[in-house]
């Protein structure tokens, strides 16, 4: 078999990133706690489920932007990306209001 | 950040051709679009799941004071608070916090190993994907007892029904739950809770699947030879994209 050496250089690691990939777990666990507190402090009700869809959308943020790197890509891929996603809030909207209005035996 | 984008000569633009206008490789592009559409999958299933919650009648009354029946939908947090080894303890959504908590875990454990591949550090991809797979196992088996005890009922004696049968009301007990009908409450409770986390279980095992042929490939020296770990950071784009779908059924499923 062919043998033929790879000169591989490996670069001493980034303590500056991955302590703030660490920053970024620790809000991300911090988040849920908050989100385990309210939903046994508070009654239930479209204040609390508000309060849930914003901190799902804090959670959904830092692993987007920060774990899958979309913060820092191209413009236009990080609005190629979002931009879609308005049909998905409005088909939320438009569903559980007509599921509101359907009678059910 | 890391994609500067390559000179173009005045008069062009980007889009003129010779540069990549979106600064990422094919392979990383079509990974986004492939999420896109799970997204969009996923986004079906949890809206469904709103559309069916909001036309079935909600529980009226004091939460303490909350039993299953067929007619109104469950609170989420009555239907899971078992925890394995703790048989009888009422402890709501811990054991899918701890579930959260290793998926969240096994992300950071993906998201290291795609550090150490910019590096091409080759042990530390090793290390961290090991991490990760485990994390994945974990995640997995954490579901397959979740999914037995969901089955199964928690043994509490289960739920009345009383239905019309060949001309005679039938008085008969539910335990447990199957896509047919199910003790915690309208049928399509059950179908929604094997169908939502059925399919965000089945894209983890995928996801530890992948996982292990990113590890085999970074053991066995492929990156190396090929000089980047780019394979560890679409892999990796499409694992932290399970975690975010937790994220999402957390909190329409377990917690809303």
């Amino acid at each position: 078999m062919a043998h033929h050496e790879v000169q591989i250089t490996v670069a001493p690691p980034d303590k500056a990133k991955i302590a703030k990939l660490w920053r970024v777990a620790g809000i991300l666990l911090a988040v849920t706690v908050v989100e385990f507190i309210i939903a046994f402090t508070l009654p239930h009700g479209p204040a609390k489920t508000f309060l849930f869809v914003i901190l799902t959308i804090v959670k959904a943020g830092y692993i987007v932007g920060e774990f899958m790197h979309l913060r820092y890509e191209v413009k236009v891929l990080f609005w190629a990306v979002l931009v879609p996603m308005i049909f998905v809030v409005w088909m939320l909207v438009a569903f559980v209001y007509e599921g509101t209005k359907i009678v059910t035996y | 950040m890391s994609h500067t984008s390559a000179a173009v000569a005045p008069g062009k633009s980007v889009w003129d051709g010779g540069v990549s206008p979106m600064g990422a490789s094919y392979g990383k592009l079509m990974m986004w679009f492939f999420l896109m559409s799970d997204a969009f999958t996923f986004s079906g299933l949890l809206i469904t799941y709103g559309l069916v919650r909001s036309s079935n009648p909600a529980y009226e009354g004091a939460a303490s004071a909350f039993t299953f029946a067929t007619t109104h939908w469950p609170i989420p947090e009555k239907v899971f608070d078992a925890v394995p080894f703790l048989h009888g303890v009422e402890l709501p959504l811990v054991f899918v916090g701890l579930m959260t908590f290793i998926l969240i875990m096994s992300s950071v454990t993906m998201v290291l190993a795609v550090e150490a591949g910019h590096r091409m550090d080759r042990a530390a991809v090793e290390k961290w994907m090991l991490w990760t797979i485990v994390g994945g196992l974990t995640f997995l088996s954490c579901q397959a007892w979740e999914w037995t005890h969901f089955i199964l009922g928690p043994g509490n004696g289960g739920t009345q029904v009383t239905d019309f049968v060949n001309g005679a009301w039938i008085t008969r007990t539910i335990e447990g739950a199957n896509l047919h009908e199910n003790q915690y409450g309208p049928p399509a409770f059950a179908d929604f809770f094997f169908f939502i986390t059925g399919f965000h279980g089945f894209h983890v095992f995928s996801g530890v699947l992948l996982n292990f042929l990113i590890f085999y490939n970074s053991v066995t020296g492929l990156y190396d030879r090929r000089g980047h770990y780019e394979m560890v950071e679409k892999v990796g784009l499409y694992w932290h994209f399970v975690d975010l779908v937790w994220v999402f059924v957390f909190t329409f499923f377990y917690l809303v």
